[in-house]
């Protein structure tokens, strides 16, 4: 009776389980692979996975039926051998490890030496080259070629994550800026990474590489079905590490060459719009709407930081004093030339290298002109291109 | 501990001085089997302190969004969670039972170098208490907090942003570094010279052995530890660039060393278990250990290819080919090893007359886990797809096999086995089976989810998830504090026992039981052996 109990919970807990499993979108392997490097990856997980659940059961069965006939309570009398006695026995003994040895080095072995050969492959054949460098917490994009670069933040608002607002579908898996790639051409990723480390990898693709301070790390994909694909940075980099997707959009080649022209045209008019002189109301305007997507991340609604970690804009000294001297040069540990450089060694990055001029112009008017911060004062993003 | 005093009253060689009592008994003492037990008491209360921890990160996730813990606090309590239970729960619970047993299993009348003993054990407490301290002056505003670049910290660049969590984990490391390298000089030292007459290193239990492969590892890998750490501490605070690229540092050099101390320590965690996994399967199937020699090589093998491995911890952070297949195979071979040590557990049952009380229950239970530890991570390695395994879920899933499948599991089949031992009472043994069921039930539905999620493609270390994942991250957390509160049946049982409940036991408590430990009446005696048994 007691038996029948348990085993009618684990059949409940089992039936939660698959429920659970039928009503996700995945099963329980591998995202869909769209590149040949993740096709090899599925391949070569699914015969490992089989593999390993066969000898899973082959012992526990080996091991189940020792605990049922072995036993006390069936009057057993217990053996006394302590090894292999005659040669029968040894060849018994030794078959399992010569069957493991021909798993690991052949039939697991060859395979992964040639997908590995294949994944460090990134030159032959390349067609085009993408940079990506990695910051906290977001991933710039640059295409060399087309001389495009951009930055990819998460778009899911924070009213979202707080749950003051109900959460979107792809909670989590969404940026304002996706990466753009044309499908069925080889690309070859150049990572590096402006702070600390981090992980670029998408599982579509079947491709994870760290992006590490200083060296050059590199890998490829090449995309074979157009579609959206999402990933998330693999590497703890932080306080905001579960908030830096990656999404990639992958579109024909006409697709992707509007989208280089376009891309093309909006940064010429960025450039354009930092010769002209802005507004006051427009550049707080655009400040407000930048720094919510990139600072608050770390200075907090309200510019109220968090103690001990990240600094208070409200009422900073820093915000509150002047940030060029008399001959018009950025003054050292001043607002704008810790915006533009950034405080090495802290989570505090050179913004110079990710965001326009007007950008830059806009968050500092913009934060020296709220959360009770009322300098009177702004910055023009000529000034910003001048002092570049 | 009250019973222990009565019952060596009565031993003629304790009649001519007593030993300390009160506080100071445990402060200065010297004595192999109170500084056992303190060990295992401290263990134990880490183990609950950093469940703890890890429930309120499962409580977290219980949910997409943030519900009650900032993403700060979250890295931190992960942190402090993965520190916790491998330096300061089960590497001082493991070497609590090598102090309790190692002397009793060779006759030896005690450690051979007890003050070092008592420095190492009362090393542990500070050391616990500095790791904890940062994480709650942040909540006075003072500093920002413990360390919260997840327990390896092999993101250099992270570790010397942080504040000063940081240096706290710094010293802590050498702390409990110092004490580790204590505990394995003893282990060591008694071994080679403390042996009673007639027991040859063959004969000793495979306990013993373990603990010997054990101490040569720690001696091999802590002091790499300690300097890794302190070439941290310097790159932090004095200007120095090991590890900082734009000075002409490594951030990778970082990576290796510590790996290089990393994968060694998973088998520091594993090898005391496996060592005495045997005796209770024998012990229980009435039967000879199987392939007692193929065992000691097995330990030493691990040992020694274990130390060879490290990189496949770092597959995705980038590496020349030949680096990264020398990698993939050098980590398989240890496989062979590991199988010898599966099919010797097995063949040791084989055709025995095996009894099921809680150790034996507990002891297969590690067999089968410690299966899918083994199975789970032997595809880890292959860089044909680590791509998709490194850095998820997935991981965290399969490494809890082997930390709490295996080494967790072992040790409280340990705890039962020789808990009649030590208080010289048997424990319910119904609350134990009970205790090994729900363990067993709800550690699988804890940490299979998380493989799921991790194939899947969830990174580790995320304070908030995608929606579509919630299910599994339910079941996870529901599992995971119902694994928690079946945690307390353990420590009541525990409890209960040292209090004097339960039938007297006698020296040989178990029916199967061989061994030097069960010659001696239960609880043995204040000192071990006066006189060294003669082992022929």
């Amino acid at each position: 009776m007691k038996g029948k109990n348990i085993s009618r919970i684990i059949w409940m807990v089992l039936t939660l389980f698959n429920m659970a499993a039928a009503r996700a979108d995945w099963a329980f392997n591998f995202q869909t692979p769209v590149t040949p490097l993740a096709e090899d990856t599925l391949h070569v997980h699914n015969q490992f996975f089989v593999i390993i659940i066969i000898l899973f059961f082959v012992t526990l069965g080996i091991l189940i039926y020792s605990i049922i006939n072995h036993r006390k309570s069936k009057g057993q009398q217990p053996a006394t051998f302590t090894g292999p006695t005659n040669r029968l026995q040894w060849m018994l003994v030794l078959s399992p490890f010569v069957l493991l040895f021909i798993l690991d080095y052949v039939v697991m072995g060859i395979p992964a030496y040639h997908a590995a050969a294949s994944m460090e492959d990134t030159k032959t054949d390349a067609d085009m080259v993408l940079k990506v460098t990695s910051s906290q917490w977001k991933w710039q994009y640059e295409y060399p070629a087309e001389g495009i670069k951009f930055v990819s933040a998460l778009k899911t608002t924070q009213d979202q994550i707080h749950g003051k607002t109900p959460k979107g579908e792809n909670y989590l898996l969404e940026v304002d800026n996706p990466l753009v790639l044309p499908v069925n051409k080889k690309v070859r990723i150049l990572l590096m990474s402006s702070d600390v480390m981090h992980s670029w990898g998408v599982p579509a693709f079947g491709v994870k590489r760290a992006t590490v301070p200083g060296f050059l790390r590199e890998t490829w994909v090449k995309i074979e079905k157009p579609g959206t694909y999402r990933g998330q940075c693999a590497q703890i980099c932080g306080k905001d590490h579960a908030f830096m997707p990656i999404v990639v959009e992958a579109v024909s080649e006409e697709k992707y060459k509007e989208w280089v022209a376009q891309k093309k045209a909006e940064s010429a008019a960025a450039s354009a719009s930092a010769d002209k002189t802005w507004a006051r109301e427009d550049l707080m305007k655009h400040g407000q709407e930048i720094y919510e997507k990139i600072c608050i991340g770390c200075h907090q609604p309200g510019g109220k930081g968090i103690p001990g970690t990240f600094p208070a804009l409200a009422g900073s000294k820093l915000v509150n004093g002047p940030f060029l001297d008399k001959n018009g040069r950025l003054i050292k540990d001043g607002h704008l030339d810790r915006v533009m450089n950034g405080k090495p060694g802290t989570a505090m990055q050179a913004f110079k290298n990710t965001l326009s001029d007007t950008d830059i112009a806009a968050i500092v008017t913009y934060e020296r002109n709220s959360f009770g911060n009322s300098m009177g004062d702004m910055v023009q993003p000529s000034q910003v291109k001048a002092l570049r | 501990m009250t019973t222990a005093t009565t019952a060596t009253a009565s031993h003629e060689h304790d009649a001519h001085h007593g030993h300390p009592t009160g506080i100071m008994r445990w402060l200065k003492s010297t004595n192999h089997k109170d500084i056992g037990l303190m060990y295992m008491i401290f263990g134990t209360t880490m183990f609950f302190a950093g469940g703890l921890l890890i429930l309120l990160v499962r409580a977290e996730l219980f949910m997409p969004g943030l519900q009650f813990l900032n993403p700060s606090i979250y890295n931190q309590l992960v942190t402090l969670h993965g520190l916790i239970m491998v330096f300061a729960f089960i590497m001082p619970l493991t070497t609590g039972f090598n102090n309790y047993l190692i002397p009793m299993m060779i006759g030896a009348s005690d450690m051979a170098l007890p003050r070092l003993n008592n420095w190492g054990f009362w090393i542990l407490p500070p050391a616990a208490i500095l790791l904890l301290i940062p994480f709650f002056l942040q909540f006075f505003g003072i500093g920002d907090g413990a360390a919260s670049n997840a327990w390896t910290m092999d993101n250099v660049a992270l570790d010397l942003q942080s504040g000063i969590g940081m240096d706290f984990t710094i010293v802590v490391v050498h702390l409990l570094g110092i004490s580790s390298i204590t505990g394995a000089i003893n282990v060591i030292v008694t071994i080679f010279n403390m042996r009673a007459p007639g027991m040859t290193l063959w004969k000793m239990p495979l306990f013993c052995w373990a603990w010997l492969v054990t101490s040569f590892m720690l001696l091999a890998v802590i002091p790499v530890l300690g300097a890794v750490v302190t070439m941290l501490l310097t790159d932090r605070h004095f200007g120095t660039h090991f590890f900082i690229a734009s000075g002409g540092g490594d951030p990778l050099l970082f990576q290796h060393l510590l790996w290089f101390f990393g994968h060694p320590e998973v088998y520091i965690v594993l090898l005391p278990a496996w060592g005495i996994l045997p005796t209770i399967l024998s012990t229980f199937a009435r039967k000879p250990v199987y392939g007692y020699k193929a065992q000691v090589y097995s330990f030493w093998a691990i040992g020694i290819l274990g130390s060879f491995v490290w990189a496949h911890h770092m597959l995705s952070s980038g590496m020349p080919l030949a680096g990264e297949l020398y990698f993939m195979y050098a980590t398989m071979s240890v496989s062979i090893p590991t199988a010898v040590m599966i099919f010797c557990w097995i063949a040791t049952v084989w055709r025995g007359s095996m009894t099921f009380e809680t150790p034996m229950l507990f002891a297969l239970g590690m067999i089968v886990m410690f299966g899918i530890a083994g199975l789970t991570g032997l595809v880890i390695p292959d860089i044909a797809a680590y791509a998709q395994y490194h850095n998820t879920m997935y991981v965290v899933g399969h490494f809890h096999y082997p930390f709490f499948g295996g080494a967790v599991l072992g040790f409280m089949g340990a705890t039962y086995f020789y808990l009649p031992k030590m208080t010289g009472h048997m424990y319910d043994e119904k609350l134990g089976k009970l205790h090994f069921w729900l363990t067993i039930i709800f550690f699988n539905f804890t940490f299979t989810p998380m493989m799921m999620v991790g194939l899947a493609g969830v990174p580790r270390h995320l304070a908030d998830y995608a929606l579509k994942y919630t299910e599994y991250q339910m079941l996870s957390s529901v599992s995971a504090i119902l694994l928690g509160a079946t945690q307390l049946i353990f420590l009541y049982n525990i409890i209960k026992t040292a209090r004097g409940n339960g039938e007297k036991a006698t020296a040989q408590v178990w029916e199967g039981a061989q061994g030097l430990e069960f010659t001696l009446p239960s609880p043995p005696p204040y000192h071990t052996f006066t006189t060294p048994p003669e082992v022929k």
